[in-house]
């Protein structure tokens, strides 16, 4: 598997980690209730297909990527830098 | 008061040449991490301009100037090699001095290229690697940085306290290189 990393071009999966779902850049308010920050820390969908997930270049240029993958082909059908990812500027609705 | 002596992370291992190819330890300079405050990104290429002559490097880029080198050293940093940093920086970025975190090795002849595509899974070829490009990649199994600096010559610089273990993976791959081309 390959993944092209926004910055370093493409690079081999050894050079990345795998880290969750990329719903955890969109974390609740401070003041959010129990139920709220609840659901961010343990609930997550299992959808078959394709799914955003962060992942880290960790041997290369140590950005967190959100990388959308295909979870039944794992086919890569995009990469970009978590700071520029849709999830970075949402807050989470519990 | 005590005189420290700076003693090269190398020291007593290099150089070592096998085959075609030599590793060797440049003389000690001073590396001083940079990384532009947010939103600091053209005032910082500006104040390196003007106090450096360097060009702030895009992702995989490097600039040289008078003896200095700026190398893209991952994601908003660039690593300042060969002189100190000028102090007209400090407004602009977080500046560091890791003169002493790294240990910066030289690889170079005929099967350089051959050795470090034995350890690194950098795409190698000219079109994707020519001189004056750098990398964040893995050597063997460790984090390091890989500049082009001629067409047979490669700096590699990974942490210091693993400097052995660069020149044992180093020079591992050299030997088996070097007993492949001997058939």
């Amino acid at each position: 598997m390959r993944i092209v990393c926004p910055l370093c071009g493409e690079r081999d999966s050894r050079e990345f980690s795998y880290k969750g779902a990329a719903l955890a850049l969109a974390y609740p308010s401070e003041e959010a209730g129990f139920e709220a920050w609840d659901d961010y820390l343990h609930n997550r969908d299992n959808p078959a297909g394709p799914t955003r997930e962060l992942w880290y270049h960790g041997s290369g240029c140590t950005s967190w990527l959100v990388v959308t993958r295909n979870t039944t082909t794992h086919e890569i059908l995009s990469v970009e830098l978590a700071e520029d990812a849709p999830e970075s500027r949402q807050e989470a609705s519990a | 008061m005590i005189e420290l002596v700076a003693k090269p992370p190398c020291e007593g291992l290099l150089p070592v040449t096998i085959g075609t190819v030599t590793l060797s330890e440049p003389d000690m300079a001073p590396l001083t991490l940079i990384a532009p405050m947010k939103g600091k990104e053209v005032a910082l290429a500006k104040a390196m301009q003007t106090a450096h002559k360097l060009e702030w490097p895009e992702a995989g880029a490097t600039s040289g100037a008078n003896g200095a080198a700026l190398v893209w050293f991952g994601r908003a940093q660039a690593l300042l090699v060969g002189v100190a940093a000028s102090t007209k920086l400090n407004a602009h970025a977080a500046v560091a001095d890791q003169s002493d975190a790294w240990a910066r090795v030289v690889l170079e002849g005929e099967d350089a290229r051959e050795v470090l595509a034995r350890l690194t899974p950098l795409d190698m070829r000219d079109r994707a690697f020519p001189v004056g490009a750098t990398a964040r990649s893995e050597v063997f199994h460790m984090q390091a940085s890989i500049t082009r600096m001629g067409a047979d010559s490669w700096q590699i610089i990974g942490f210091r306290s693993m400097a052995a273990t660069l020149v044992h993976d180093l020079t591992r791959a050299m030997e088996s290189m070097a007993a492949r081309s001997q058939r």
